[in-house]
């Protein structure tokens, strides 16, 4: 296995913790768990997704099942050491996602007087498929105050607007925006966050959480050889996602390009978050009919009104013997396609968040829809209008969290980190 | 007051203070060689007003220096002589209107800054002070040394203060006097809070002093500050706070001799410094400390000056060791002082529901930037 180096270093350290737990007859069960290891089955969930390359992993990665994203507010005006924390946070990103510690002493090889160097909760655990992707919001060109504080703000990309206000929106400032942010990615929960409590350690003094979200069972497929996974509504999502092996179609609508105005950006890619709290108990008392007619497709197979199954394409024109269209003019699935939005397509990357619940009885619960694209005004802001204005889905969802960033193109290599095209 | 760390800590301490006992035996730790009581002009007057902070002399000889404070302004102040980064050289806390106190204090050559602090807040108003004669090189366990021996003395100073205060704040209670005992109330907890670690060790006296409501166990008394805190903001009545305060005064009396008598090490100060960073994020930041009277900046401007007490004892040695470090831990401390002074009102501070949750968070963050680095030292002291 590639990255059999890698597990078996963190393997030996959790067996170095349990040995001291039972002495006597240890060494027989280890060595036998040891072979075990050695021999099981690759595990593909478990491995490693290379961190260097000419796009950032993390954006058409196949979706993993599990997210930690995390918005920071710089709190320094110091550019040097905002550059500085960029690098050690690329070269902590490059071994996380490798499956190691943080820092380059690691949890419990250091000095016993000094703080561990990494927090040591991913110990004895798998790369899991853990990707951290980093993006830069408006707020770091220019901040509220208008202040260029790094000396960048002639680079913003134009694609890089601030998103307009959409009808019903009920955003609360204090969980939207955010100067940076970093998706982590993982099929284990915990390797998520332990990434994420990695960097906003290194970064104490520099960056300042702002605000994070926990999700998990991924919403969208990104890979064809990923199931289409379905939203708490229970609906399958992301049937018409633009996924990997899309080639063409994603320089088309994903990879920002040198000629789009921040030749910085190329190879990069915009990141629209929000987060949309859903009425779970209203919804759940919505007639089977009424759902699909919201949504336009079945709620079993996924597959458009009026046709029988999941990525048969969908006939707008249908009619059924009440005359009416069999996809309704106001459901989620017409409203959001490519066909009535310019042709503006999106990789969509959302995962289901369950915040406990608010204290009314009423689950805290919803996607945390995200979405990558070339250009936000031609593509989320272009659906997303359609969408505020018209869908009926609206009835049981609110939008409560928005944030925009440009994500930078990949890391080239060990020499390279994020945002070098932008700062170097 | 957190006891786990604490009990870990005191194994530590004597360990390593045998150590040190044992290396360092012989030097006196002032490194001076002209010794002397400044003798060619005896007692140094310090006039210190609520606005000047006038030094008859400004240049000495090395040796010990005695200072003379009168203090004819109409607030409380402290005087203190400090080496570079703001080290204590020597202090004395609590001089109140009218009143003269004295400070003797080992000073080898170079150039020092004294303070006056009208109100015991702020950077104090500063004067330049030469001591000339030859000094001869510290040796690194000589640094350590004195260090502690620094440190100590800082703990000594701020023990005697804190016996001062306490007794008044005890006797206001008794008196009835609300308003006197309120005012009184985080100005003798500043004292406690600026070496808080120290008293810790002492596992038991700790929770009878200051600990809050929620961590009396079954068949054990709420006493102590907080206590008083409670029955003064929340009820207004403290008739029958009588007996809790003569048991304040009498755990805070114990509390002192011990610490007085109590021999640490470098590490103990290393860690004593992140712990009372530690303290302000755990309890000061969230109002949980002084939830009655609210009066959290007080200790949290305390917790911040002792952790800077102890980290600028242990200075030379980590100017020797890691430069970096020392840069990183003055910025960051500058930053802290900058963004809490934000919130002075007079003498005093906000109260800590004056405080928006966008301050508060402010104060986070600055806090976390600082108790990095200074979670860093005590490797490099244990080097």
């Amino acid at each position: 296995m590639r990255f059999g180096t890698v597990m078996r270093r963190r393997r030996a350290i959790a067996l170095a913790g349990a040995g001291v737990v039972g002495v006597a007859g240890a060494t027989a069960g280890v060595d036998a768990w040891l072979r075990a290891s050695g021999d099981e089955p690759d595990n593909p969930a478990a491995d490693a997704v290379p961190f260097y390359g000419e796009h950032q992993a993390g954006i058409v990665t196949a979706a993993q099942d599990r997210l930690h994203f995390v918005a920071f507010d710089v709190i320094t005006d110091d550019r040097d050491r905002l550059v500085e924390m960029l690098r050690d946070w690329t070269a902590a990103a490059a071994r996380m996602t490798a499956g190691k510690d943080a820092g380059v002493i690691g949890a419990v090889e250091g000095a016993p007087e000094a703080p561990p160097d990494d927090t040591g909760e991913a110990l004895g655990l798998p790369p899991a498929q853990l990707t951290l992707t980093v993006g830069f919001g408006p707020s770091l060109f220019r901040d509220a105050r208008g202040r260029d504080r790094f000396g960048i703000a002639a680079k913003r990309p134009p694609a890089l607007a601030d998103l307009p206000h959409f009808p019903g929106d009920a955003l609360q400032p204090e969980i939207s925006g955010g100067d940076l942010c970093v998706q982590a990615c993982a099929n284990d929960p915990q390797v998520a966050v332990h990434a994420v409590r990695n960097l906003a350690r290194m970064g104490f003094g520099v960056v300042s959480v702002r605000y994070s979200q926990l999700g998990f069972g991924r919403t969208s497929s990104t890979s064809r050889s990923q199931a289409t996974p379905r939203n708490l509504m229970g609906f399958k999502d992301g049937t018409a996602n633009l996924k990997a092996e899309d080639g063409r179609l994603l320089d088309e609508h994903v990879w920002a390009q040198a000629g789009d105005g921040a030749p910085w950006m190329a190879g990069g890619s915009y990141l629209v978050t929000r987060k949309i709290r859903m009425i779970i108990e209203t919804w759940d008392r919505a007639s089977l009919a009424e759902q699909e007619a919201i949504f336009g497709r079945a709620k079993g197979s996924g597959a458009p009104l009026g046709k029988t199954g999941e990525f048969d394409e969908i006939d707008f024109s249908a009619k059924g013997a009440d005359g009416q269209p069999l996809v309704p003019m106001d459901s989620h699935v017409r409203l959001a396609h490519p066909d009535h939005n310019n042709g503006a397509r999106l990789l969509r990357r959302g995962y289901n968040f369950v915040d406990g619940s608010d204290g009314l009885g009423r689950l805290d619960a919803g996607l945390f829809f995200m979405a990558y694209q070339r250009d936000p005004r031609k593509q989320f802001v272009r659906v997303q209008t359609q969408l505020a204005r018209n869908d009926r889905l609206n009835e049981y969802i609110r939008h409560v969290s928005s944030g925009v960033f440009a994500c930078p193109p990949g890391v080239r290599g060990p020499d390279d980190y994020w945002g070098r095209t932008l700062f170097g | 007051m957190r006891r786990t760390l604490t009990l870990a800590a005191t194994g530590l301490l004597t360990a390593a203070a045998t150590a040190l006992a044992a290396c360092s035996g012989g030097s006196d730790g002032g490194g001076s060689d002209s010794g002397g009581d400044n003798a060619a002009g005896g007692p140094i007057a310090v006039k210190a007003t609520d606005t000047t902070c006038e030094v008859a002399r400004t240049e000495v000889a090395s040796g010990t220096v005695t200072f003379q404070v009168n203090n004819s302004g109409s607030k409380v102040t402290e005087f203190y002589v400090y080496a570079a980064g703001d080290r204590v050289m020597g202090e004395v806390e609590n001089i109140v209107p009218g009143l003269t106190r004295e400070l003797r204090v080992e000073l080898p050559a170079g150039t020092y800054e004294t303070a006056c602090k009208p109100g015991m807040v702020g950077k104090g108003i500063r004067g330049p002070l030469k001591v000339s004669g030859s000094t001869a090189p510290l040796a690194a366990d000589a640094k350590l040394s004195q260090a502690t021996d620094s440190y100590q003395r800082y703990v000594r100073s701020q023990t005697a203060a804190l016996l001062e205060k306490t007794q008044e704040f005890v006797t206001a209670v008794k008196a009835g006097d609300v308003a006197k005992a309120k005012a009184l109330y985080p100005v003798a907890r500043t004292y406690w809070e600026r070496i808080e670690p120290v008293a810790e060790v002492f596992g038991d006296l700790d929770p009878k002093i200051d600990g809050r409501e929620e961590v009396v166990e079954e068949g054990m008394e709420f006493t102590g500050f907080h206590r008083l805190e409670k029955d003064l903001w929340q009820t207004g009545d403290i008739t029958k706070s009588g007996p809790v305060a003569d048991q304040l005064m009498a755990d805070v009396k114990e509390i002192v001799a011990k610490a007085n008598a109590e021999k640490l090490s470098p590490l103990n100060l290393a860690n004593g410094a992140k712990e009372l960073l530690d303290e302000v994020a755990t309890g000061k930041i969230t109002g949980e400390e002084d939830r009655y009277s609210h009066t959290d900046l007080w200790d949290f401007h305390a917790n911040v000056e002792g952790s800077k007490a102890a980290i600028a004892a242990l200075r030379p040695v980590l100017q020797e060791r890691s430069p970096d470090l020392v840069s990183q831990l003055d910025s960051a401390f500058a930053k802290v002082e900058s963004t809490l002074g934000k919130h002075q009102v007079g003498d005093g501070w906000k109260l800590h529901n004056q405080l928006s949750q966008a301050e508060l968070k402010e104060l986070s963050d600055v806090i976390n930037a600082l108790a990095e680095p200074v979670s860093q030292v005590a490797a490099v002291v244990a080097k």
